[in-house]
Parts: C-alpha cells; sequence; structure tokens
C-alpha cells in the first residue's frame, strides 16, 4: 500500500483553480470596496433557524453561519462587508453538502436584494469573462440579466399546487428539492425570489405584500448557489422571529442557544442593508465542472 | 431499525412489505428547509426502480434476508450459477438481478447470496476484489505527475479509471462497494 494518494494527486488542476477562484472574489469585493472582515468561528449561539444542526464546540458552537456578528459590525457603522470563512452545520452530508464547508457572505448597507442580484452577475462576469460556463455536458449563458421567478410563479410552472398548500400540508421543502430545483438555472442562472414569509427568519417582508419575504436563492444548474435577503432592522419584530424559531429548535431536540441580546440591542441602530451567503464550494463546482463537492476540497470528513 | 443517518447506497431495507436495496442516494436540503434523503431503490423481488424521498425521524426495517455462503461455478445461459457448499444445492442468478455485481465475480469466490425466503435474489461481495488488467494505454515515460489517470479494462469487462501507471497485465484491488481503483497488488 506504498502507492501515493493518487486520487488526492489526481486534485490538483480543481485545487489550482480553486485557489484563482478564491483570490478573483477577493479583488471583485476589494476593488468595490468592501472591508475584508474575521469574525470568531467559535460563538455561544447561532441566530436560531429550524433546520440548521450546530457542532458543538466545548461549552459553545461551531459557527453555522458569521451572519450575526456580521450584521453588528453593519449596525456599527461599516457599510461594505465580505468574509469567506469556514461554517459547520451537523449531519449535512451529500454530493452537494459538506458538514464543514466555504462560506462567502457580503453586505451592503443602503440596499435591498436588488443590489445583491447586480453583485451576483458582475461577481460571475468577474470570475468567467467569457460570459458561459458549461457544467455537466450543458452550456449556461452568464450574461446579464439573469432569470427572475417568485417562488409563486415556480409552484404555478412547475407543481400542481401553490405556496401556499404546500406549505400548509407540509410538502413545501419536498416540492422545492425534487420539482422545482432541478429545473432551475440551465439556460441562465436563475433567481428564484419572494418566499413565503414565515420562511425567513431574517428577512424583511416586501413593502405592499406581507405575504413574502424579500429572500432569493441563485440557482445555476440545478444547485443551489446563494441565499439574500432584505434584512430585517425591526428588533422586537426579530426577537419575536427568534423566539418562534428557537422553540422549533427545542422540540426538535436541539441544545439551547442564548438569546442574542446584544445582537437584538444594536439591531436598532443597523441602517436597511441587504446580505447574502454564497457556497463557494459549490461555486468551485460550477466553474470547473465537478459533478460532486467531493472534487473540489482537499479532504472530505470521510478521507480524515 | 434504521433512521435516515443510516441510509446509503447499497442498503438493504423493507419498503412496503418487500426487500429493497438503495441504488443511489443523495442528502440534500433545499434553502433553509428540511434535510430530505433522496433514494432510487429497486425492489430486489420484482426488479422495478422507483425514487423515494425521505425525511428526517422516519425509520426503516432492515430487509429480512438471509446470507448462505456459497461458492460462483460459472455464468450460462440460464444465468449465474453459485453453490452452496454445505447442502451442494445450487441457485441461478440473472444478469439483471447482479447488476454491476457481475464485474466482480471470479470463479470459485465465495459471496453471500443474499436468500428472501427460498428465493436468491441477490449477493454481497467481498469488500475488495483482484482483477487482471487486460486493456489499458501504455505508460508515456515522462508523464510523472502523479495525479493523472486513464481508463482500463479488467478480465470482467469492467472499465474505471486507474493512475498513470497501472500497466496491461498488472493485478490490481477494486473496492466493490464504489467499484473504484484501490491499488496494485503485487502476485
Amino acid at each position: 500500500m506504498a502507492e501515493p494518494n493518487w486520487r488526492l494527486a489526481g486534485k490538483r488542476d480543481r485545487l489550482m483553480e480553486r485557489a484563482r477562484i478564491l483570490r478573483g472574489i477577493r479583488a471583485f469585493f476589494m476593488d468595490r470596496d468592501f472591508l475584508e472582515v474575521e469574525t470568531p468561528h467559535r460563538v455561544p449561539g447561532n441566530a436560531p433557524e429550524a433546520y440548521i444542526a450546530p457542532v458543538p464546540s466545548g461549552d459553545w458552537f461551531l459557527h453555522s453561519s458569521p451572519e450575526l456578528p456580521m450584521k453588528r459590525l453593519l449596525a456599527a457603522g461599516y457599510p461594505r462587508l465580505f468574509q469567506i470563512c469556514r461554517c459547520w452545520r451537523a449531519a449535512e452530508r451529500g454530493s452537494r453538502h459538506l458538514p464543514e464547508f466555504t462560506m462567502l457572505e457580503w453586505y451592503r448597507a443602503q440596499a435591498d436584494y436588488h443590489a445583491l442580484m447586480d453583485d451576483c452577475e458582475a461577481l460571475f462576469h468577474a470570475l468567467a469573462p467569457s460570459g458561459h460556463l458549461t457544467w455537466q455536458g450543458r452550456a449556461i449563458d452568464l450574461g446579464p440579466p439573469w432569470e427572475r421567478l417568485s417562488v409563486a410563479e415556480a409552484f404555478a410552472r412547475y407543481t400542481d399546487t401553490t405556496a401556499h398548500q404546500a406549505l400548509a400540508e407540509d410538502r413545501f421543502d419536498e416540492l422545492i428539492a425534487c420539482a422545482i430545483e432541478p429545473r432551475l438555472g440551465w439556460d441562465k442562472p436563475c433567481f428564484l425570489t419572494d418566499y413565503p414569509a414565515e420562511l425567513a427568519a431574517l428577512a424583511r417582508k416586501k413593502p405592499g405584500n406581507p405575504e413574502v419575504a424579500e429572500r432569493f436563492e441563485l440557482y445555476i444548474a440545478g444547485l443551489e448557489l446563494a441565499n439574500a435577503f432584505s434584512e430585517l432592522t425591526d428588533p422586537e419584530e426579530q426577537r419575536a422571529r427568534f423566539a418562534r424559531e428557537e422553540a422549533q429548535r427545542l422540540q426538535a431536540g436541539q441544545p439551547p442557544y442564548p438569546v442574542p441580546d446584544r445582537f437584538l440591542a444594536e439591531l436598532a441602530h443597523m441602517p436597511p442593508a441587504a446580505g447574502i451567503a454564497l457556497g463557494v464550494d459549490r461555486l468551485v463546482m460550477l466553474l470547473t465542472d465537478a459533478a460532486t463537492i467531493d472534487e473540489v476540497v482537499t479532504f472530505t470528513p470521510e478521507e480524515l | 431499525m434504521y433512521n435516515c443517518s443510516d441510509l446509503k447506497k447499497g442498503l438493504k431495507l423493507m419498503v412496503d412489505g418487500e426487500p429493497h436495496v438503495i441504488v443511489a442516494f443523495d442528502f440534500t436540503k433545499p434553502g433553509k428547509g428540511q434535510a430530505l434523503y433522496k433514494c432510487k431503490l429497486r425492489n430486489m423481488i420484482t426488479g422495478s426502480l422507483f425514487d423515494r424521498t425521505y425525511r428526517s425521524g422516519e425509520s426503516f426495517e432492515p430487509a429480512s434476508l438471509e446470507d448462505r455462503d456459497m461458492q460462483y461455478l460459472y455464468q450460462d445461459e440460464s444465468g449465474y450459477v453459485f453453490m452452496d457448499q454445505k447442502s451442494f444445492d445450487q441457485v441461478h442468478l440473472s444478469e439483471e438481478t447482479l447488476g454491476d455485481d457481475k464485474y466482480f465475480l471470479i470463479d470459485n469466490m465465495n459471496v453471500n447470496v443474499l436468500m428472501f425466503g427460498e428465493r436468491a435474489i441477490g449477493i454481497t461481495l467481498p469488500n475488495f476484489v483482484n482483477l487482471k488488467v487486460t486493456h489499458t494505454d501504455p505508460w508515456v515515460k515522462g508523464d510523472t505527475a502523479a495525479g493523472n489517470n486513464k481508463p482500463a479494462t479488467v478480465e470482467t469487462g469492467y472499465t474505471l479509471q486507474v493512475p498513470s501507471f497501472v500497466e496491461e497485465g498488472d493485478l490490481i484491488q477494486i473496492d466493490t462497494r464504489t467499484g473504484a481503483y484501490n491499488t496494485r497488488v503485487k502476485e
């Protein structure tokens, strides 16, 4: 068994491309006057979300996203921020999931989710200047503007029910995952927008339509790449939503989080803002034509 | 009982009262939603294939199958023939039932034949088998990049990716659970 690790050696081209993409992301945001920051990986609690399970670290947790510290920075007066960091989510493992993965988050003060859609289009233009990519034999046109499809329209187009009905029957996630997601973003990238308000714990409701929240997910070639919001800035509303999510977490047997009082207090000072989290490993999958997330990281947990 | 975190390719479980094997598996989680476990299942009796998605909290009964030690004898027009070495009973399995497992059978190999009642419905292979490479492109001298790979065909007709230093006539170890190259074996 003295053979070199042939499979690891075979990742060379993709690892080189990954390093180039990371440099490209940093250059893109620095050119646009975003401040790169690092926030602690180890935290007393995450923003409570019903279906995101944390990895414990001593009495605290590894963060599942840097969202709360990033918003505290926004509230303190930093208008444009980005971070590239490792995040941890327990028991998430599949061809597109790793329990430890790399996230890119960026935030803009005085902006809503439309500005983030423009950022996504521009970021891909910077990373793939040819204006297209080929993934698993399919060519995808990256030229702006990308498709904008509301959740309501997607249910009408790809299912025989409505988002509202699917939620009532507890079939929303299954229909998104099995009927909608696989069809999105094959000709051009697709922003799936305007989620039912109850599915966006940290998002602002759409002015004039409180049934939906200003949240979008970016899909390319059926791959979910990013999640974005116009941020909720009302501390009381946020506190109430956290309490609901935390109750659901506890009911599912998850460890309790302390109430993020500092975040909630400082939220009152946060300007109108929008933020987005993008999966860097999946971005590398798309740009290097990799079928699975395993191919774009040095080691998977199973290889350690 | 199994729960969702046990689900993986190759797991055998009861679905609607009949034994099924998971032939493809993926975990997914849409947006900020619930974890979903997507399975492609094969009914081990009828052979029919279908997709089913499970969610956290569901549990599954293991397939009630008896493992019987048998020896692989040969292939003929009736299929693949195995013999119980104690009772000398012979059973036949079709090419379709064996699926890709047929590529990892070597004459006289010992395998576990899976019985559902009196019926043979599949086999469990050893985790690793050694097979001889019958065709692959020659190693180009000077191609020292350790990561380069190329296709190779082994004696059973199976084709897989191997490192560039593997040559025709080499014996290689293959992981039957994934079908992937593991290492070269010295004869």
